[in-house]
C-alpha cells in the first residue's frame, strides 16, 4: 500500500492516474471477489494482476471495459467512467486461432484498432491512417507480413499484431488479458518487451492479467494479488512472500526465488503454473 | 446470335427494367456478401429468403404487391432470428426451426391462391421479367437505404465481425450491430427473392463473396470483386436466358458457381505461393484450415 500513499502525496500537477479505483467492491450474490480495493495506476506503470482462477481477474477487466458494473465504490479510467472512454484503452486478448480463410490482412487487423470503433466509412485521412498503421507494424516487427492474410500467420505473429492493434490508437491504459498464454518462450519475450518498450517511451499504463508472473517479472512495478476476496498490492518483492501468500491462501505456501524466478510451492500447479492452494475447498 | 439478343432487347421493354433491377441487386449482394460470409450467416440468409417467400405468398393471397410482402416477411424473419438467437451455438438450430415452420406456412398460403400459377412458381425460382417500373422504384429506394445504413455502420460492423472480443473492448456496440445488419440482409434478401427467387438467393448473396474471399484477403478488394462477380452472374444470367427462354435462375447460379470454382482453384495456387514465400510447409496451411 506504500506505493498508493506515494501517489496520493504526489504534487497536484503530476499526470492524472490512468486508472483509479476507490473502495471498489465486486460481488456476485454472496460471493465477494474483492472489496475495499483502492488502486491507482500511474502513467507508465506496469501492474500485474495475479491470482487463481475465479479470483476476479477477468471480472476486473470486464469492470474496466464497462461490461460489468461495480457492486460498490468507484472506478475512473483516464478521468472517465468505465465504458465511456473505451477508445482510450488498448486491449490485448489471449492468443487464439483465427480462421485460415478470414478475409483480413495483417494491416487490416491493426487498422481496426485505430478507427474500427468509428462510424462511417472514414474515406478522409486514409494516407494518415496508412502512415500510422505502417509505423506501428514496423514498431512490432510485422512489416514483412503486413499484407498477408491473418489466418495464415503463426500464433506468435498474430499476437504481435494484437499488440500493434492495441498500440496504434495511442492508448492511455493498456489492458492485457493473459496475452502470453499459448505462446512459446521466444514469443512471450517478444510480446512482453513490446509492451514494456511502449510504456517506457509513451508513458502508457499497463494492467497485465496473468497466471504466471515470471515471464514479466523484470517489467512489473507492482503486483495486485487476488485470492478468494483477499488481496495484496505492492512491488513483487513485498507481495510475493511466503508469509503474504500463506495469509492470502489461508494455507502454508512457500515462495522461493530460483535463478531470478519466483516459484510458489504449496499451491498445486495448474496449467500455466496457476498457484491455487491444494487444501482449498469451495463452500 | 448477338444480333438476335440485341433485337430481343429492343423488342422487349421489360428486359431493360429487368437489367436495371438486376444491376442494383448485384451491387447490394456484392457489398453485403463479404460481411455475410465473414459472419458465417449463409444459412441465416437462406432462412430469411424462405420467410420472404412466406411474406410474398401472403401478399399474393391478399392481392397486394408481392414485393412489399416479401420485404415484410424477410425483415420480420431477420428480427425473429435475431431475438431467438442469443448464443452462437444455437444459431443453426434456431434458423432450422423457424425456417421449416415459415416455409410450411408459405406452402399453405400458396395452396389457397387461385390465380395464375406462374406467380407461385415465380416466388420460388424468380421472375425478373415481372419487375415493373413501380417495383423498380421500391427496389432502388430500398437498395439505397441499405447502402446508406451500411456505409454508416461499416467499420464497427467489420470490426465486430472479424474480432468481436476486441471490438467490444474498444466500445463497439455488438448488441446493436447484429440486429441492424440482420435487417439489412433481410431487406436485400427480399429484393433478391423478386429476381432470382427465394430458393436461389444464395447464389447472389453468398457465392460471389465466397469466391472473392478465396482470392484476396483485403476486405476492400473482396467487396469490389464480389460486386463484379455478382453483376457478371446476374446480368450474364439474364442475357443468356433470353435466347433459350429458360429460367433466369439456372443461368445465374451456373455462372456464379463457375466463378466460385475458378476462384477456389486460384485460391489453392495463392495459398501455395504465400506458404512457400514464407518458407512454411503447406502442412501449416492444412493445420490452419482445420481450426474453427
Amino acid at each position: 500500500m506504500t506505493a498508493d500513499a506515494l501517489v496520493d502525496a504526489a504534487p497536484v500537477n503530476a499526470p492524472a492516474a490512468a486508472l483509479r479505483m476507490r473502495s471498489a467492491r465486486l460481488a456476485y450474490g454472496s460471493r465477494v471477489l474483492w472489496d475495499g480495493l483502492d488502486l491507482d495506476i500511474r502513467p507508465g506503470e506496469f501492474l500485474a494482476v495475479l491470482g487463481p482462477n475465479g479470483s476476479g481477474k477477468t471480472s476486473m477487466l470486464r469492470v474496466l471495459l464497462g461490461q460489468q458494473p461495480l457492486s460498490a465504490g468507484t472506478v475512473t479510467i483516464a478521468g472517465h467512467a468505465p465504458g465511456k472512454a473505451n477508445h482510450k484503452l488498448g486491449y490485448i486478448p489471449q492468443q487464439r486461432a483465427i480462421d485460415a480463410n478470414l478475409t483480413l490482412r495483417a494491416r487490416d487487423l491493426v487498422g481496426l484498432g485505430l478507427d474500427g470503433h468509428r462510424w462511417g466509412l472514414g474515406l478522409r485521412g486514409r494516407a494518415e491512417r496508412r502512415r500510422k498503421v505502417d509505423a506501428v507494424l514496423a514498431e512490432v516487427g510485422a512489416s514483412d507480413y503486413a499484407d498477408h492474410p491473418v489466418g495464415l500467420l503463426s500464433g506468435g505473429e498474430q499476437q504481435r499484431l494484437r499488440v500493434a492493434q492495441a498500440l496504434v490508437g495511442d492508448p492511455e491504459l493498456l489492458l492485457c488479458d493473459e496475452p502470453l498464454l499459448s505462446l512459446d518462450l521466444a514469443h512471450q519475450r517478444v510480446v512482453s518487451d513490446l509492451i514494456d518498450a511502449r510504456r517506457r517511451t509513451a508513458g502508457t499504463a499497463v494492467l497485465f492479467v496473468t497466471h504466471e508472473i515470471n515471464p514479466v517479472l523484470p517489467l512489473v512495478d507492482r503486483v495486485l494479488y487476488l485470492v478468494n476476496g483477499r488481496f495484496r498490492i505492492g512491488p513483487p518483492d513485498e507481495v510475493m512472500t511466503s508469509e503474504n501468500l500463506s495469509e492470502l491462501y489461508r494455507t502454508p505456501v512457500d515462495v522461493l526465488r530460483v535463478r531470478g524466478q519466483i516459484v510458489v510451492v504449496g499451491a498445486h500447479q495448474e496449467a500455466h503454473h496457476c498457484p491455487e492452494p491444494t487444501a482449498e475447498v469451495r463452500p | 446470335m448477338s444480333d438476335y439478343i440485341s433485337t430481343t432487347l429492343l423488342l422487349l421493354p421489360f428486359v431493360g427494367t429487368a437489367l436495371v433491377a438486376a444491376a442494383v441487386l448485384g451491387v447490394l449482394a456484392g457489398v453485403l456478401g463479404p460481411l455475410i460470409v465473414t459472419r458465417n450467416m449463409a444459412f441465416s440468409v437462406h432462412g430469411t429468403s424462405e420467410l420472404a417467400l412466406t411474406g410474398g405468398a401472403a401478399a399474393l393471397l391478399a392481392g397486394i404487391n408481392v414485393g412489399y410482402g416479401s420485404l415484410i416477411g424477410a425483415v420480420v424473419a431477420a428480427v425473429i432470428l435475431g431475438l431467438l438467437t442469443r448464443k452462437v451455438s444455437e444459431h443453426d438450430s434456431v434458423i432450422g426451426a423457424v425456417l421449416a415452420f415459415g416455409l410450411g406456412v408459405g406452402v399453405l398460403l400458396l395452396s389457397f391462391y387461385e390465380g395464375n400459377s406462374a406467380n407461385k412458381f415465380g416466388l420460388l425460382i424468380g421472375q425478373i421479367a415481372s419487375v415493373d417500373p413501380g417495383s423498380l422504384v421500391l427496389l432502388v429506394s430500398a437498395a439505397v437505404g441499405v447502402l446508406v445504413v451500411l456505409a454508416f455502420i461499416y467499420r464497427p460492423l467489420l470490426f465486430a465481425s472479424v474480432d468481436a472480443e476486441v471490438a467490444a473492448a474498444r466500445g463497439v456496440p455488438l448488441r446493436v450491430l447484429s440486429p441492424v445488419f440482420a435487417v439489412l440482409v433481410g431487406v436485400a434478401t427480399a429484393l433478391g427473392v423478386q429476381t432470382v427467387g427465394s430458393l436461389l438467393v444464395l447464389s447472389l448473396m453468398i457465392t460471389p463473396a465466397a469466391a472473392a474471399s478465396r482470392v484476396t484477403a483485403s476486405p476492400l478488394v473482396a467487396t469490389v470483386l464480389s460486386i463484379v462477380f455478382a453483376e457478371l452472374a446476374v446480368l450474364g444470367g439474364i442475357v443468356l436466358s433470353l435466347v433459350p427462354g429458360k429460367p433466369v435462375s439456372a443461368f445465374v447460379t451456373a455462372i456464379s458457381f463457375l466463378i466460385y470454382l475458378v476462384c477456389r482453384l486460384v485460391g489453392v495456387l495463392r495459398a501455395r505461393r504465400i506458404g512457400s514465400g514464407r518458407g512454411m510447409a503447406s502442412a501449416h496451411l492444412a493445420v490452419g484450415a482445420g481450426t474453427p
